[in-house]
C-alpha cells in the first residue's frame, strides 16, 4: 500500500490534527514505509483464526448497579482551560439564527 | 550509600544506621549534582520527599517500619500523582496536576516510600530511545553520547546512576525491559493484570503493564509485592493471588528446563551480544538448568502486528485529548473544529502524530479487517506459539535487545530502524506474559541484558531464576563511572 498526501490529508482529519504542506511531505512516505512493514503479516494465512483482543482468557467483570463515583466536579474543572458556572466553555457550535 | 540495594539499605534504616531524611537528602543532592548532564527527572519533589521521609522515620522509631519504609523511590511520569505535575513527557500534560494517585503509587505510599521526583520518558510511552519526550532527550550513564533506550528512559538512567534506589516503569512492547537492558538494571513486566493500570495513562490498553525497575531481582521482587494486586478500578486487573515474591527467590533451579526459541538467535541479533547471552547459558548450566531449543515460529511478525494493536489502540485512547476538559488549549481558536485540530498538532510531538496516524487508518472504513483483524489474529497465532512452548519448557531465555545502547539520532529519522530495537520482547506483551530483564555483560562497556520470559503469573519463578544468575555473577553490581 503506498499512500498519497491526499489520503495522509484525510487521515489527519479523521484525527483532528492539522499538518502543514510540509508536515505532509514528510509524513507520506513515512506512513507508507510503516504500513509496507505492516504488511508482512500476509506472509501468513490466518482464515481459520480466531482474532483476539485481549491476551487472558477473561471476561468484562460487572459490579452492582450502584452509584459509586463521588462528585468531583469542582476538583476536575479546575484542570480544565476554560470554565463558567460548571461548564466548559468551547468556541459557539451554534450560530445565532 | 547510593548503590546499595533497597534489601540492604531496608536493613539500614531498621539498625538506624541512617534515617530516612539523611537518605532522601543525599539522593536529592545526588540528583541536583548530575541531574543536569542525565536529564532522567521531570519534576523533584523535594518537599514532599522530605515528607515522606520525615513520616518513615517516624514509623522505622516505633518498629512499624516495612521492607519499603523511607527507601526513596522515583515514579515514571505516567502515574498520576495527586497534587503533582503528571506530563507524560508531553506538551499536551505540560499544565497537567493530577487529581489522584495511580493504584501503583497509592500502594507504593502506603508500603512507606519516599517520592524523590517523576521520571523523563518517551512521549506518552511511544519510543524506544527517550528521544521523544517533549522535556529532552535523557543520556545514559554509561556513556552519554548513548540513548538510555524507552519508554522508561528516566526510570533507567535515574537507577542506574544511583540518584533513586528503584524506580517504576511501564511496558507496552519493552518499555521496561529495553531501557533495563541499556542502562545495566534489572526491570521486569509482569503478566497482565498483576499491576492496576488505573492512574497509568493509558498508550495501548490491552498491552500497557507496569512494573519496577531496580538493581537486583531481590529489589524487583520487594517492589512487586508492593505493586501488585487486583483493583476493581481497573477493568482488566487479574483477580490472582499474589505470592510474597521474595520468599521464593532462593528455591532451587536445578532441573528447571529454559528454552532458547531459535528465531532470537538469528540474523540481527549483533553477534557481541550473542557471545554475552551464550556466556550466560553456560552459566546457568553449571547451576543445573537444562536447556532446549525451540521455535516461536511467528516471531518475525509480531513487530508487524504491534504496529497496527499498538496505534490502534493509541488512536482511541488519545482522542480525549481535544483542548476542552484539561491539557493543552490552543490560543484563538475560530471555531470548535479548530480548536481540536491545532490543540491536538500544537500538543502533540511528531511520534504521537505518526502513530495516532497509523491507528486511525488501520481502524478506518474499508481497512479494518485488512489491517486490524488480520493482526487480532496474529495476536493469537504468537500467543499459541507460546503455549506449544510451554509445554515442554518453564521459562524461555533470549536476549533482550538485539544491539547494545545505540548513539542519539541514529534511528530518529528511519521510524521502522527504531521499531525493530524492540523485536525481542514485544511478542511478550501480545501474548500477556511475565519478562525480565537482567544485565548479563557488556560490549564496547555498554551494558547487554539478558531476558527471561516466564509463563502466565510465573513471576516468582522469573525473579527465583534471575536471582541465582545474580547470586552468581557480579553484572547488575557494575556501576557507570563518575556514578
Amino acid at each position: 500500500m503506498s499512500l498519497t498526501p491526499e489520503d495522509v490529508k484525510k487521515i489527519a482529519h479523521l484525527a483532528r490534527l492539522n499538518l502543514t504542506e510540509q508536515d505532509i511531505s514528510v509524513y507520506t512516505p513515512q506512513l507508507t514505509h510503516i504500513l509496507q512493514f505492516i504488511e508482512q503479516m500476509n506472509s501468513v494465512n490466518t482464515d481459520n483464526i480466531e482474532p483476539i483482543a485481549h491476551s487472558l482468557d477473561i471476561s468484562q467483570r460487572l459490579r452492582p448497579d450502584l452509584v459509586t463515583e463521588q462528585n468531583c466536579r469542582d476538583k476536575f474543572q479546575d484542570l480544565a482551560p476554560q470554565v463558567e458556572a460548571g461548564l466548559y466553555l468551547v468556541p459557539k457550535v451554534i450560530e445565532e439564527a | 550509600m547510593h548503590h546499595k540495594t533497597i534489601a540492604e539499605l531496608a536493613s539500614d534504616l531498621a539498625s538506624k544506621k541512617i534515617s530516612s531524611v539523611e537518605l532522601t537528602q543525599h539522593f536529592l543532592t545526588r540528583i541536583k549534582q548530575h541531574d543536569k548532564t542525565l536529564n532522567s527527572f521531570i519534576t523533584l519533589t523535594e518537599e514532599e520527599a522530605l515528607r515522606n521521609a520525615k513520616a518513615a522515620d517516624e514509623l522505622l522509631a516505633a518498629g512499624k517500619g516495612g521492607p519499603l519504609t523511607g527507601i526513596p523511590i522515583a515514579q515514571k511520569d505516567i502515574f498520576c500523582t495527586d497534587g503533582i505535575k503528571t506530563t507524560c513527557g508531553s506538551k499536551m500534560l505540560d499544565n497537567f496536576t493530577a487529581p489522584y494517585d495511580a493504584t501503583s503509587v497509592k500502594k507504593l505510599k502506603e508500603a512507606g516510600t519516599v517520592l524523590l521526583g517523576k521520571t523523563n520518558m518517551d512521549e506518552f510511552a511511544m519510543g524506544s530511545s527517550n528521544e521523544t519526550s517533549f522535556y529532552g532527550d535523557v543520556r545514559n550513564p554509561w556513556n552519554h553520547d548513548h540513548v538510555p533506550g524507552g519508554s522508561s528512559g528516566g526510570s533507567a538512567a535515574a537507577v542506574a546512576a544511583g540518584l533513586a534506589c528503584a524506580a517504576t516503569g511501564t511496558d507496552t512492547g519493552g518499555s521496561i525491559r529495553q531501557p533495563a537492558s541499556l542502562c545495566g538494571i534489572t526491570g521486569i513486566k509482569p503478566t497482565y493484570g498483576r499491576i492496576s493500570r488505573y492512574g497509568m495513562i493509558a498508550y495501548a490498553s490491552s498491552l500497557d503493564q507496569g512494573g519496577p525497575m531496580t538493581k537486583s531481582a531481590e529489589d524487583a521482587a520487594i517492589m512487586l509485592n508492593a505493586m501488585s494486586g487486583f483493583d476493581e478500578n481497573d477493568s482488566t486487573s487479574a483477580d490472582e493471588a499474589v505470592p510474597d515474591f521474595t520468599k521464593t527467590l532462593n528455591d532451587p533451579i536445578k532441573g528447571l528446563r529454559i528454552g532458547l526459541p531459535k528465531e532470537y538467535f538469528s540474523e540481527g541479533l549483533n553477534s557481541d551480544v550473542a557471545k554475552v547471552i551464550e556466556a550466560a547459558i553456560k552459566e546457568y548450566e553449571k547451576m543445573g538448568a537444562v536447556f532446549s531449543e525451540i521455535s516461536l515460529p511467528h516471531s518475525e511478525l509480531s513487530v508487524p502486528a504491534y504496529y497496527v494493536i499498538a496505534p490502534a489502540e493509541c488512536s482511541s485512547n488519545l482522542a480525549r485529548y481535544d483542548g476542552v476538559r484539561f491539557g493543552y488549549r490552543c490560543k484563538d481558536s475560530k471555531d470548535l473544529h479548530d480548536l481540536y485540530t491545532r490543540s491536538r498538532s500544537e500538543g502533540f510531538g511528531s511520534e504521537i502524530k505518526r502513530r495516532i496516524m497509523v491507528g486511525t487508518y488501520v481502524l478506518s472504513a474499508g481497512y479494518y479487517d485488512a489491517y486490524y483483524i488480520k493482526a487480532q489474529k496474529i495476536r493469537n497465532l504468537i500467543r499459541q506459539d507460546f503455549i506449544e512452548a510451554y509445554k515442554n519448557v518453564d521459562m524461555i531465555l533470549c536476549p533482550t535487545a538485539p544491539t547494545t545502547a545505540f548513539k542519539f539520532g541514529e534511528k530518529m529519522s528511519d521510524p521502522v530502524s527504531m521499531y525493530l530495537s524492540d523485536i525481542y520482547t514485544i511478542a511478550v506483551n501480545l501474548a500477556g506474559l511475565p519478562g525480565i530483564s537482567i544485565p548479563a555483560g557488556f560490549v564496547n562497556k555498554l551494558p547487554v541484558g539478558l531476558q527471561l520470559i516466564g509463563n502466565l503469573f510465573g513471576e516468582a519463578k522469573l525473579l527465583n531464576a534471575a536471582h541465582w544468575y545474580q547470586k552468581a555473577t557480579d553484572w547488575h553490581k557494575q556501576i557507570p563511572e563518575g556514578y
